[in-house]
Protein backbone atom coordinates (compact mmCIF):
# COMPACT_ATOMS: atom_id res chain seq x y z
CA UNK A 1 0.00 0.00 0.00
CA UNK A 2 1.41 3.36 -1.02
CA UNK A 3 0.27 6.40 0.90
CA UNK A 4 1.53 9.95 1.11
CA UNK A 5 2.11 11.27 4.61
CA UNK A 6 3.01 14.91 5.09
CA UNK A 7 4.03 15.20 1.47
CA UNK A 8 6.26 12.12 1.45
CA UNK A 9 5.28 8.84 -0.27
CA UNK A 10 5.61 5.79 1.98
CA UNK A 11 4.92 2.15 1.26
CA UNK A 12 3.49 -0.18 3.86
CA UNK A 13 3.24 -3.96 3.98
CA UNK A 14 -0.22 -4.22 5.45
CA UNK A 15 -3.26 -4.99 3.30
CA UNK A 16 -5.77 -3.35 5.59
CA UNK A 17 -5.13 -0.62 8.12
CA UNK A 18 -7.23 1.78 10.12
CA UNK A 19 -5.99 5.12 11.41
CA UNK A 20 -5.34 3.79 14.91
CA UNK A 21 -3.07 1.09 13.41
CA UNK A 22 -1.25 3.67 11.35
CA UNK A 23 -0.69 5.98 14.33
CA UNK A 24 0.74 3.02 16.25
CA UNK A 25 2.91 2.00 13.31
CA UNK A 26 4.33 5.52 13.05
CA UNK A 27 5.13 5.56 16.79
CA UNK A 28 2.81 8.51 17.35
CA UNK A 29 0.68 6.98 20.09
CA UNK A 30 -0.02 9.43 22.91
CA UNK A 31 0.91 12.47 20.85
CA UNK A 32 -1.67 15.18 20.36
CA UNK A 33 -2.40 15.14 16.63
CA UNK A 34 -4.92 16.06 14.04
CA UNK A 35 -5.17 14.06 10.85
CA UNK A 36 -6.55 15.05 7.48
CA UNK A 37 -7.13 12.50 4.73
CA UNK A 38 -7.50 13.73 1.17
CA UNK A 39 -8.44 17.14 2.49
CA UNK A 40 -11.00 15.90 5.04
CA UNK A 41 -10.36 15.91 8.78
CA UNK A 42 -10.74 12.53 10.48
CA UNK A 43 -12.13 13.11 13.99
CA UNK A 44 -10.10 11.33 16.66
CA UNK A 45 -13.20 9.44 17.74
CA UNK A 46 -13.33 7.80 14.29
CA UNK A 47 -9.70 6.67 14.02
CA UNK A 48 -10.44 2.99 14.57
CA UNK A 49 -13.33 2.81 12.12
CA UNK A 50 -11.58 4.80 9.38
CA UNK A 51 -9.58 2.66 6.97
CA UNK A 52 -6.64 3.88 4.94
CA UNK A 53 -6.65 3.13 1.22
CA UNK A 54 -3.89 2.85 -1.32
CA UNK A 55 -3.10 6.30 -2.73
CA UNK A 56 -4.48 8.25 0.22
CA UNK A 57 -2.87 11.55 1.05
CA UNK A 58 -2.57 12.20 4.78
CA UNK A 59 -1.57 15.28 6.71
CA UNK A 60 -0.62 14.67 10.33
CA UNK A 61 -0.15 17.87 12.31
CA UNK A 62 0.60 19.01 15.82
CA UNK A 63 1.09 22.24 17.75
CA UNK A 64 4.57 23.82 17.74
CA UNK A 65 6.04 27.05 19.00
CA UNK A 66 4.99 30.06 17.00
CA UNK A 67 3.84 33.67 17.12
CA UNK B 1 -8.90 46.85 40.54
CA UNK B 2 -11.39 44.83 38.56
CA UNK B 3 -10.11 45.54 35.09
CA UNK B 4 -10.24 42.51 32.87
CA UNK B 5 -9.64 41.79 29.24
CA UNK B 6 -12.78 40.23 27.81
CA UNK B 7 -12.60 38.24 24.60
CA UNK B 8 -15.50 36.17 23.33
CA UNK B 9 -17.21 36.15 26.75
CA UNK B 10 -14.14 34.94 28.60
CA UNK B 11 -12.19 37.23 30.92
CA UNK B 12 -8.44 37.39 31.44
CA UNK B 13 -6.47 39.37 34.02
CA UNK B 14 -3.41 39.55 31.78
CA UNK B 15 -3.51 41.85 28.77
CA UNK B 16 -0.23 40.54 27.43
CA UNK B 17 -0.54 37.72 24.89
CA UNK B 18 2.65 35.98 23.89
CA UNK B 19 3.93 33.71 21.17
CA UNK B 20 5.85 30.52 21.80
CA UNK B 21 8.30 30.61 18.89
CA UNK B 22 12.01 31.41 18.51
CA UNK B 23 13.08 30.40 22.03
CA UNK B 24 16.26 28.44 22.74
CA UNK B 25 14.35 25.48 24.13
CA UNK B 26 11.06 24.58 25.80
CA UNK B 27 12.39 25.32 29.29
CA UNK B 28 13.21 28.88 28.28
CA UNK B 29 9.84 29.21 26.56
CA UNK B 30 8.12 28.19 29.77
CA UNK B 31 10.24 30.46 31.97
CA UNK B 32 9.61 33.48 29.74
CA UNK B 33 5.88 32.84 29.58
CA UNK B 34 5.70 32.49 33.34
CA UNK B 35 7.57 35.80 33.73
CA UNK B 36 5.20 37.48 31.26
CA UNK B 37 2.15 36.42 33.24
CA UNK B 38 0.39 35.73 29.93
CA UNK B 39 -2.71 33.57 29.96
CA UNK B 40 -3.22 33.41 26.22
CA UNK B 41 -0.38 31.92 24.18
CA UNK B 42 -0.15 31.48 20.44
CA UNK B 43 0.95 28.24 18.82
CA UNK B 44 1.55 27.26 15.22
CA UNK B 45 0.18 24.17 13.51
CA UNK B 46 2.76 22.18 11.59
CA UNK B 47 3.32 18.74 10.12
CA UNK B 48 4.34 16.25 12.78
CA UNK B 49 7.84 14.92 12.44
CA UNK B 50 7.32 11.29 11.48
CA UNK B 51 9.95 8.93 12.79
CA UNK B 52 11.08 11.21 15.61
CA UNK B 53 12.14 9.49 18.78
CA UNK B 54 9.18 8.41 20.81
CA UNK B 55 8.91 10.27 24.08
CA UNK B 56 10.66 13.35 22.72
CA UNK B 57 9.18 16.32 24.62
CA UNK B 58 6.70 18.55 22.89
CA UNK B 59 5.59 22.11 23.46
CA UNK B 60 2.40 20.82 25.05
CA UNK B 61 4.37 19.01 27.76
CA UNK B 62 5.86 22.33 28.88
CA UNK B 63 2.75 24.42 28.36
CA UNK B 64 -0.24 22.19 29.16
CA UNK B 65 -3.42 23.34 27.39
CA UNK B 66 -5.21 23.04 30.74
CA UNK B 67 -3.03 25.84 32.17
CA UNK B 68 -3.20 28.31 29.30
CA UNK B 69 -5.65 29.46 26.69
CA UNK B 70 -4.15 28.30 23.44
CA UNK B 71 -4.44 30.59 20.48
CA UNK B 72 -3.62 28.51 17.40
CA UNK B 73 -2.49 30.76 14.57
CA UNK B 74 -2.23 30.52 10.81
CA UNK B 75 1.27 31.95 10.55
CA UNK B 76 2.81 31.02 7.24
CA UNK B 77 -0.50 30.84 5.37
CA UNK B 78 -0.75 32.87 2.19
CA UNK B 79 -4.32 32.07 1.17
CA UNK B 80 -7.73 32.05 2.81
CA UNK B 81 -8.14 28.35 2.01
CA UNK B 82 -4.88 27.37 3.73
CA UNK B 83 -5.74 29.45 6.78
CA UNK B 84 -9.21 27.94 7.13
CA UNK B 85 -7.84 24.43 6.65
CA UNK B 86 -5.13 25.03 9.26
CA UNK B 87 -7.60 26.27 11.87
CA UNK B 88 -10.00 23.41 11.29
CA UNK B 89 -7.09 21.06 12.00
CA UNK B 90 -6.26 23.13 15.09
CA UNK B 91 -9.83 22.79 16.32
CA UNK B 92 -9.62 19.02 15.98
CA UNK B 93 -6.18 19.00 17.60
CA UNK B 94 -7.38 21.01 20.59
CA UNK B 95 -10.66 19.19 21.17
CA UNK B 96 -13.09 21.65 19.62
CA UNK B 97 -11.27 24.79 20.77
CA UNK B 98 -12.86 27.85 19.07
CA UNK B 99 -10.59 30.81 19.84
CA UNK B 100 -8.08 31.30 17.01
CA UNK B 101 -5.71 33.84 15.55
CA UNK B 102 -6.19 34.41 11.86
CA UNK B 103 -3.34 35.81 9.84
CA UNK B 104 -2.95 35.56 6.09
CA UNK B 105 0.32 36.89 4.80
CA UNK B 106 0.83 38.66 1.52
CA UNK B 107 4.56 38.73 1.05
CA UNK B 108 7.43 36.65 2.47
CA UNK B 109 9.80 39.61 2.78
CA UNK B 110 7.62 41.95 4.78
CA UNK B 111 5.10 39.42 6.15
CA UNK B 112 2.56 42.16 5.55
CA UNK B 113 -1.01 40.80 5.78
CA UNK B 114 -3.08 40.16 2.67
CA UNK B 115 -6.34 41.72 3.79
CA UNK B 116 -8.44 40.48 0.85
CA UNK B 117 -7.60 36.86 1.70
CA UNK B 118 -7.87 37.62 5.44
CA UNK B 119 -11.41 38.96 5.03
CA UNK B 120 -12.44 35.93 2.96
CA UNK B 121 -11.05 33.56 5.60
CA UNK B 122 -12.65 35.53 8.44
CA UNK B 123 -16.09 35.21 6.85
CA UNK B 124 -15.74 31.45 6.46
CA UNK B 125 -14.38 30.94 9.97
CA UNK B 126 -17.03 33.06 11.68
CA UNK B 127 -19.75 31.12 9.81
CA UNK B 128 -18.05 27.92 10.90
CA UNK B 129 -18.35 28.91 14.58
CA UNK B 130 -14.81 30.07 15.32
CA UNK B 131 -14.01 33.00 17.62
CA UNK B 132 -11.60 34.87 15.37
CA UNK B 133 -8.92 37.25 16.60
CA UNK B 134 -7.59 38.72 13.42
CA UNK B 135 -4.17 40.10 12.57
CA UNK B 136 -4.63 43.02 10.19
CA UNK B 137 -3.19 46.14 8.65
CA UNK B 138 -3.77 49.37 10.57
CA UNK B 139 -6.46 50.54 8.14
CA UNK B 140 -9.48 51.77 10.14
CA UNK B 141 -11.96 50.80 7.40
CA UNK B 142 -10.66 47.24 7.17
CA UNK B 143 -10.68 46.95 10.97
CA UNK B 144 -14.34 48.01 11.04
CA UNK B 145 -15.22 45.53 8.30
CA UNK B 146 -13.58 42.71 10.27
CA UNK B 147 -15.69 43.69 13.27
CA UNK B 148 -18.83 43.67 11.14
CA UNK B 149 -17.99 40.21 9.83
CA UNK B 150 -18.09 39.00 13.43
CA UNK B 151 -14.45 38.75 14.52
CA UNK B 152 -14.04 38.86 18.32
CA UNK B 153 -10.92 41.07 18.27
CA UNK B 154 -8.95 43.04 15.71
CA UNK B 155 -5.18 43.02 15.98
CA UNK B 156 -3.54 45.66 13.81
CA UNK B 157 0.22 45.62 13.41
CA UNK B 158 2.32 48.27 15.14
CA UNK B 159 5.02 47.63 12.54
CA UNK B 160 6.12 44.60 10.53
CA UNK B 161 6.23 41.17 12.18
CA UNK B 162 9.55 40.57 13.90
CA UNK B 163 10.86 44.04 13.05
CA UNK B 164 10.87 45.49 16.57
CA UNK B 165 10.27 48.91 15.01
CA UNK B 166 7.62 49.87 17.56
CA UNK B 167 4.43 51.81 16.97
CA UNK B 168 4.82 53.56 13.65
CA UNK B 169 1.32 54.95 13.24
CA UNK B 170 -0.30 55.74 16.57
CA UNK B 171 -2.85 57.94 14.80
CA UNK B 172 -4.35 55.10 12.81
CA UNK B 173 -4.38 52.89 15.90
CA UNK B 174 -6.24 55.62 17.74
CA UNK B 175 -8.89 55.85 15.01
CA UNK B 176 -9.30 52.05 15.03
CA UNK B 177 -9.65 52.04 18.83
CA UNK B 178 -12.16 54.90 18.84
CA UNK B 179 -14.36 53.21 16.25
CA UNK B 180 -14.19 49.65 17.58
CA UNK B 181 -16.82 47.93 19.70
CA UNK B 182 -14.61 44.82 20.02
CA UNK B 183 -11.17 44.67 21.66
CA UNK B 184 -8.26 46.10 19.68
CA UNK B 185 -4.90 44.53 20.40
CA UNK B 186 -1.59 45.49 18.88
CA UNK B 187 -0.01 42.46 17.27
CA UNK B 188 3.48 42.57 15.80
CA UNK B 189 6.21 45.16 15.75
CA UNK B 190 6.70 45.77 19.46
CA UNK B 191 10.44 45.95 20.18
CA UNK B 192 10.78 46.93 23.81
CA UNK B 193 8.78 47.71 26.93
CA UNK B 194 8.02 51.35 26.08
CA UNK B 195 6.39 50.25 22.80
CA UNK B 196 4.00 48.01 24.73
CA UNK B 197 3.26 50.82 27.20
CA UNK B 198 2.51 53.23 24.34
CA UNK B 199 0.10 50.74 22.77
CA UNK B 200 -1.75 50.42 26.05
CA UNK B 201 -1.74 54.18 26.68
CA UNK B 202 -3.41 54.63 23.31
CA UNK B 203 -6.27 52.51 24.60
CA UNK B 204 -5.47 49.09 23.20
CA UNK B 205 -7.09 46.27 25.15
CA UNK B 206 -3.95 44.18 24.94
CA UNK B 207 -0.68 43.50 23.17
CA UNK B 208 0.47 40.33 21.43
CA UNK B 209 4.17 39.77 20.92
CA UNK B 210 6.73 37.05 20.37
CA UNK B 211 10.07 38.23 18.97
CA UNK B 212 10.41 41.21 21.33
CA UNK B 213 10.69 38.71 24.18
CA UNK B 214 12.28 35.72 22.46
CA UNK B 215 14.99 37.73 20.67
CA UNK B 216 15.96 39.82 23.71
CA UNK B 217 19.37 39.05 25.17
CA UNK B 218 17.60 37.88 28.30
CA UNK B 219 14.12 36.73 27.24
CA UNK B 220 12.89 35.97 30.76
CA UNK B 221 13.82 39.42 32.03
CA UNK B 222 12.26 41.06 28.96
CA UNK B 223 9.07 39.05 29.53
CA UNK B 224 8.91 40.51 33.03
CA UNK B 225 9.52 44.02 31.64
CA UNK B 226 6.71 43.56 29.12
CA UNK B 227 4.32 42.44 31.83
CA UNK B 228 4.99 45.64 33.77
CA UNK B 229 4.85 47.81 30.65
CA UNK B 230 1.45 46.47 29.66
CA UNK B 231 0.15 46.92 33.20
CA UNK B 232 1.53 50.44 33.61
CA UNK B 233 0.37 51.48 30.15
CA UNK B 234 -3.11 50.24 30.97
CA UNK B 235 -3.16 52.08 34.30
CA UNK B 236 -1.95 55.28 32.66
CA UNK B 237 -4.72 54.96 30.06
CA UNK B 238 -7.35 54.44 32.76
CA UNK B 239 -5.90 57.26 34.87
CA UNK B 240 -6.15 59.69 31.97
CA UNK B 241 -2.98 61.57 31.18
CA UNK B 242 -2.59 65.33 31.64
CA UNK B 243 -2.90 67.39 28.49
CA UNK B 244 0.31 68.22 26.64
CA UNK B 245 1.20 71.91 26.74
CA UNK B 246 4.13 73.57 25.06
CA UNK B 247 4.52 75.95 28.05
CA UNK B 248 3.34 75.38 31.56
CA UNK B 249 1.96 78.36 33.45
CA UNK B 250 1.25 76.18 36.44
CA UNK B 251 4.33 75.33 38.54
CA UNK B 252 4.10 72.34 40.86
CA UNK B 253 5.50 74.27 43.86
CA UNK B 254 3.72 77.10 45.69
CA UNK B 255 4.25 80.55 44.20
CA UNK B 256 4.02 82.25 47.62
CA UNK B 257 6.30 82.13 50.67
CA UNK B 258 9.48 82.51 48.66
CA UNK B 259 12.41 83.76 50.79
CA UNK B 260 13.10 86.92 48.88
Amino acid sequence: MLITINGKARSFDFQQCNVTDLVTHLALVGKRLAIERNGEIIPRSQFSETFIHDGDKLEIVGAVGGG
Amino acid sequence: MSDFLKIADKTYHSRLLVGTGKYQDFAQTRAAIDASGAQIITVAIRRTNIGQTAGEPSLLDYLPPEEFTYLPNTAGCYSADDAVRTLRLARELLDGHKLVKLEVLGDPNTLYPNMIETIAAAKTLVKDGFDVMVYCSDDPIIAKQLEEIGCVAVMPLASLIGSGMGILNPWNLQIIIENAKIPVLVDAGVGTASDAAIAMELGCQGVLMNTAIAAARDPVLMASAMKKAVESGREAYLAGRMPKKLYSASPSSPTTGLIA
